[in-house]
């Protein structure tokens, strides 16, 4: 057994771990931090990702004793006080989940994202995310989630949407037709 | 476009169904605070890890576990012996023919492995890490049989045997005959007098459902009763199975399905895992937990598809098409699960398409190999039959000099025609196949798209352009209960739903169709805003949990809305009878006289006068006031049988681009212009269209599962099976028409399965449009750039990816068979 002192969504953690559980494991089993999942076991799916001093990782490829003396941030911890992170209300706003296993890494996947590039093209966002795999939404909701977080968090002019052309944005199609 | 179908006491321009609302379901996905069966500790809670096979077909001869039972934090190993006497076989509920053949299913292996991955030991430790540590250190000693991948060879005379006490690796042959049945000519006169015959041989490969949460399941046990929550699209119908294989009475088990992370009909199962989490909680009477890994998912979770499909079809000169022939062998791996034998049998009835075919003939034999089972996987059976028959009308249109779409034109149905009855017997319900088309041809772009494919080659340009079509009809909204019994299924196809009116006025649903990611929670609450008058934030909808929600069956087959949402309106209907008794009374005014709108109950003709059906709950709760001779409650139960199937259609266009030098293909543009009835949240259908698009494109370009000549899934991580990630999709332009479904009274017609079953012929046929010039006539799936390269440098249809015939691929399609004669 290992010890280490981890600072996890604003708490402080000092616990004995076995060298060889993965910080993904240390998470959930120990911390019960449920919130971030684990889909793959070849660190293909990117549903274990958090922040490891405010870079995204998989949690499954690092080692609880990597993250001694570190800052995570998991998706549990990304929403300031009573406020969801532009990133999470979006991925509401633009459907850009369904049964949402994919959710938290790719919320945080697409935070990181949005720190190397705020205004990223389609093209940017899913090349961006393609270490996250989710079975759900083929992607194009994800897509939009990212670009309306994105302007919204540039503050610009379209970061103001109102909700009629968000219907618009997100389901273009149905305009007029109900 | 027909208009969206008034439901009564919902007019308004206020109206929730239509509306883009966001979904209830997200606020707790989108934070992390979900509930998915892993998250479950239980005190006392052990760990369950699974000792797997390595080999596909072997008799075991010694299983040593003293190793393992002594391992730190082990508390017990359970062998197949161990448990051989209550495990019972695990159901399968459709036996397709009254002669199929079930070798029954153990949950674990006794005496034989009949593919690798089976369960051959149980590991229960203090912790998870303990009990996978010690599966290293179970010995077990196989003495290998012969291995049977390849179902053209199983079915040869002299085969070696999956199972050799059964006489061969046929479980079942199936027909449908249209001419026997009376909804059709007789086949082969039609074949005889056709001017023109194409018969190829599609292979619809082994797909693996591949949800993004693993399973899992937990028991714990208290006293005589159990309840399992597990990773599971049916707690209800497992329910009832895990109670008949276990003996434990339905009435002492609980089952909860708690968020589940997506299913696609994968876990439209009864596991081996779950029969074997409760029979050791009831041996060790503590709570148990299993958890699989991505590897473990891949190679022993049901796989889908797979199957080989002979096509034949006849028309004369004119393209006017004559007949329809079938002949599939099914590959139902080593045994028979939950509906394994029914999913070709399913399809047998979509091979026609939206087309009227005069004479129709379907056989399929189900065959048994040393590989893991197969059942449903989103669109079941329907995606191989839409393949073949869009793949076929295309092959036909080249050999006829025609253009493709005018084929499909001059055979289609016409929108007048509807409802009409098919060759196979079905009658499809409403649509506008011609309508759907034009939008589609316009959202591509498609004059252009031709013109510059002119162009490219005119100018023999590396890169080549393809059109792909597909003008798809699926059934769905499982199903008429009577219809499922005379398809020999072993269940019904009804569903069921209850709303509670608590004293406040809020309003408790209570849904027996067990969502998964689709938003039932939000499209529900839609439902009961519009029939009730309630806002939608009034609505808490409950489900998969059978002690709260006790009677169901669950989500597949398209059939959520259709039949569950039917309920819930019907439920809602039977409330406003009951509160209009009690506002009646209150009011003193006859019940014929009053009429109910946005949640209020007046007096005709007199205004201001009016209850509300909230304040009605909280008076009906007081009870001091009410009519003679009735219940004090206004809250209503009901159950939703449909008389058909819903018919939902649509065109898909897929424009590719194909690179002749490397054998990369390209999506340029994909538009497709869906019909799936009434439209409630047009986010969430737009939704399930994306998804269906991804899973079915991943079909035509990605994702094929691998066995090696010993049996071996090379294909058992996300390495090498390639689940397409944002950056392997295009984007999606997607349309719809409506046409309301007459046999519900949503007018849904079902949308969770459409977009899979319509676009990997689309996609697939683009590709062909693409390199037909060059003399490639077929590519087999997945079009991987070697496949692709090798079809226009080398001829054929790209080859096979595994070694040897483990695949049943040898064939190429251009050189099949005609199925006539018994040839196989
Ligand atoms: S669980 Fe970490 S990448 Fe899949
Ligand atoms: S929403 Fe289900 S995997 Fe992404």
């Amino acid at each position: 057994m290992t010890p280490i002192t981890v600072r996890v969504d604003g708490a402080t953690y000092a616990d004995d771990v076995e060298p060889r559980t993965l910080l993904v494991h240390y998470l959930r089993e120990q911390l019960g931090k449920v919130g971030t999942v684990v889909g793959c076991d070849t660190s293909n799916c990117g549903a274990c990702t958090v922040h490891l001093d405010g870079e995204a990782v998989k949690s499954c490829t690092v080692l609880a004793v990597q993250a001694d003396g570190c800052e995570v941030t998991t998706i549990e911890g990304v929403a300031s006080g009573g406020d969801l992170h532009p990133v999470q209300k979006a991925f509401n706003e633009m459907h850009g989940l369904q049964c949402g296993y994919c959710t938290p890494g790719m919320i945080m996947a697409s935070i990181d994202l949005l720190e190397d590039n705020p205004d990223p093209s389609d093209d940017e966002v899913r090349e961006g995310i393609e270490g996250n795999l989710c079975r759900c939404t083929g992607y194009q909701n994800i897509v939009r989630a990212v670009r309306h977080a994105a302007a919204e968090m540039r503050g610009g002019a379209d970061g103001h949407v109102v909700p009629a052309q968000v219907d618009t944005a997100a389901a273009p199609h149905v305009v007029g037709q109900a | 476009m027909t208009a969206v179908e008034e439901r009564t006491g919902t007019p308004g321009p206020d109206k929730e169904i239509g509306k883009a609302r966001r979904r209830k379901e997200d606020a707790r996905l989108i934070t992390g605070r979900t509930t998915w069966t892993d998250n479950m500790v239980l005190p006392g809670m052990l760990h369950l890890a699974v000792v797997r096979s390595p080999v596909a077909h072997a008799r075991i001869t010694n299983v040593d576990v003293t190793a393992a039972r002594e391992a730190p934090g082990v508390v017990a190993v359970f062998t197949g012996r161990d448990l051989a006497d209550e495990q019972g076989s695990l159901p399968c509920a459709w036996p397709v023919t009254p002669d199929m053949v079930n070798p029954g299913h153990p949950s674990i292996a006794v005496d034989q492995v009949n593919h690798v991955g089976e369960a051959v030991a149980v590991i229960v430790a203090r912790s998870k890490a303990a009990a996978q540590d010690a599966v290293e250190l179970a010995d077990i000693d196989y003495e290998p049989l012969p291995v049977v991948l390849d179902m053209e060879q199983a079915v040869a005379e002299g085969a070696d045997l999956v199972h050799d006490h059964l006489e061969s690796n046929t479980s079942y042959h199936f027909v449908f005959d249209a001419g026997e049945t009376g909804t059709g000519g007789d086949t082969e006169q039609a074949f005889s007098g056709a001017d023109v015959v194409v018969s190829r041989r599609f292979v619809q490969q082994r797909l693996i459902p591949a949800f993004m949460e693993p399973r899992s399941a937990v028991v714990q046990p208290q006293g005589d009763n159990y309840t399992l929550w597990s990773s599971t699209q049916i707690p209800h119908i497992l329910r009832v199975m895990a109670a008949m294989v276990t003996g434990i009475p339905e009435h002492k088990l609980r089952v909860i399905a708690p968020d589940v992370g997506g299913g696609f009909g994968g876990k439209l199962q009864v596991n081996p895992e779950e029969i074997l989490c409760l029979l050791i909680a009831r041996r060790l009477g503590k709570p148990v937990k299993w958890t699989e890994t991505r590897s473990e998912s891949l190679m022993t979770a049901h796989h889908g598809r797979d199957q080989i499909q002979y096509v034949d079809v006849a028309a004369d000169r004119e393209g006017n098409i004559l007949g329809l022939r079938v002949r599939l062998l099914a590959d139902m791996g080593a045994y028979l699960r939950l509906i394994t034998p029914g999913v070709p049998a399913l399809g047998a009835f979509m091979y026609p398409g939206i087309y009227k075919f005069p004479a129709y003939r379907f056989e399929c034999d189900g065959v048994f190999t040393n590989k893991v089972p197969t059942d449903a996987y989103r669109g079941a059976g329907r995606p191989e039959a839409t393949f073949a028959i869009e793949r076929i009308m295309d092959e036909l249109a080249v050999e006829l000099g025609m253009d493709p779409l005018e084929l499909r034109r001059k055979n289609w149905i016409d929108a007048a025609e509807f409802p009409f009855t098919t060759v196979a017997g079905l009658a499809y319900d409403s649509g506008d196949y011609e309508t759907a088309t034009q939008q589609a041809l316009e959202l591509l772009g498609y004059d252009e798209l031709r013109e510059e494919q002119r162009r490219r080659r005119e100018s023999n340009d590396p890169v080549q352009l393809g059109i792909g079509i597909s003008t798809f009809t699926e059934m769905c909204g499982l199903a008429p209960s009577r219809v499922l019994g005379s398809l020999a299924f072993g269940a019904g196809g009804w569903e069921s739903a209850s709303i509670r009116m608590l004293p406040t006025g809020k309003v408790e649903v209570v849904t027996g169709s067990t969502p998964h990611g689709q938003g039932h929670e939000t499209a529900w609450s839609q439902l009961v805003a519009d029939s009730l008058g309630v806002p939608f934030e009034d609505v808490e909808v409950l489900h998969g949990d059978t002690a709260i929600s006790s009677r169901g069956l669950d989500t597949y087959g398209s059939r959520s809305l259709v039949v569950g949402g039917s309920a819930v309106v019907k439920a809602a209907d039977k409330v406003i009878a009951k509160a209009r008794r009690i506002a009646a009374h209150l009011l003193e005014a006859s019940e014929d006289d009053l009429e109910f709108s946005g949640g209020k109950f007046s007096v005709r003709g007199t205004p201001g006068t009016g209850l509300g059906i909230q304040e009605i709950a909280l008076a009906i709760f007081a009870a001091h006031d009410y009519p003679e001779g009735i219940e004090p409650s206004i809250d209503a139960e009901a159950t939703f049988d449909p008389e058909n199937f819903s018919f939902p259609h649509g065109t898909h266009l897929c424009a590719m681009e194909v690179d002749t030098e490397t054998g990369f293909v390209k999506i340029r543009k994909y538009a497709s212009v869906d019909d799936v009835g009434t439209i409630v949240n047009p986010l969430i259908v737009e939704g399930q269209v994306h998804g269906g698009l991804a899973q079915g494109i991943a079909q035509a370009l990605y994702e094929e599962a691998i066995y090696d000549d010993d049996g071996n899934l090379t294909t058992g991580t996300f390495v090498d099976y390639l689940v397409p990630a944002a950056s392997d999709l295009p984007h999606f332009d997607t349309g719809n028409t409506v046409h309301a479904a007459p046999g519900n009274p949503i007018g849904a017609k079902g949308v969770g399965e459409a977009g899979c079953i319509a676009s990997t012929p689309a996609v697939v046929n683009a590709a062909l449009d693409a390199v037909r010039h060059l003399g490639v006539q077929d590519i087999r799936m997945p079009l991987t750039p070697e496949r692709v390269w090798r079809a226009i440098h080398q001829g054929g249809d790209g080859g096979d990816r595994a070694p040897a015939r483990s695949n049943a691929q040898a064939v190429d399609s251009s050189d099949a068979p005609s199925t006539s004669g018994g040839a196989l």
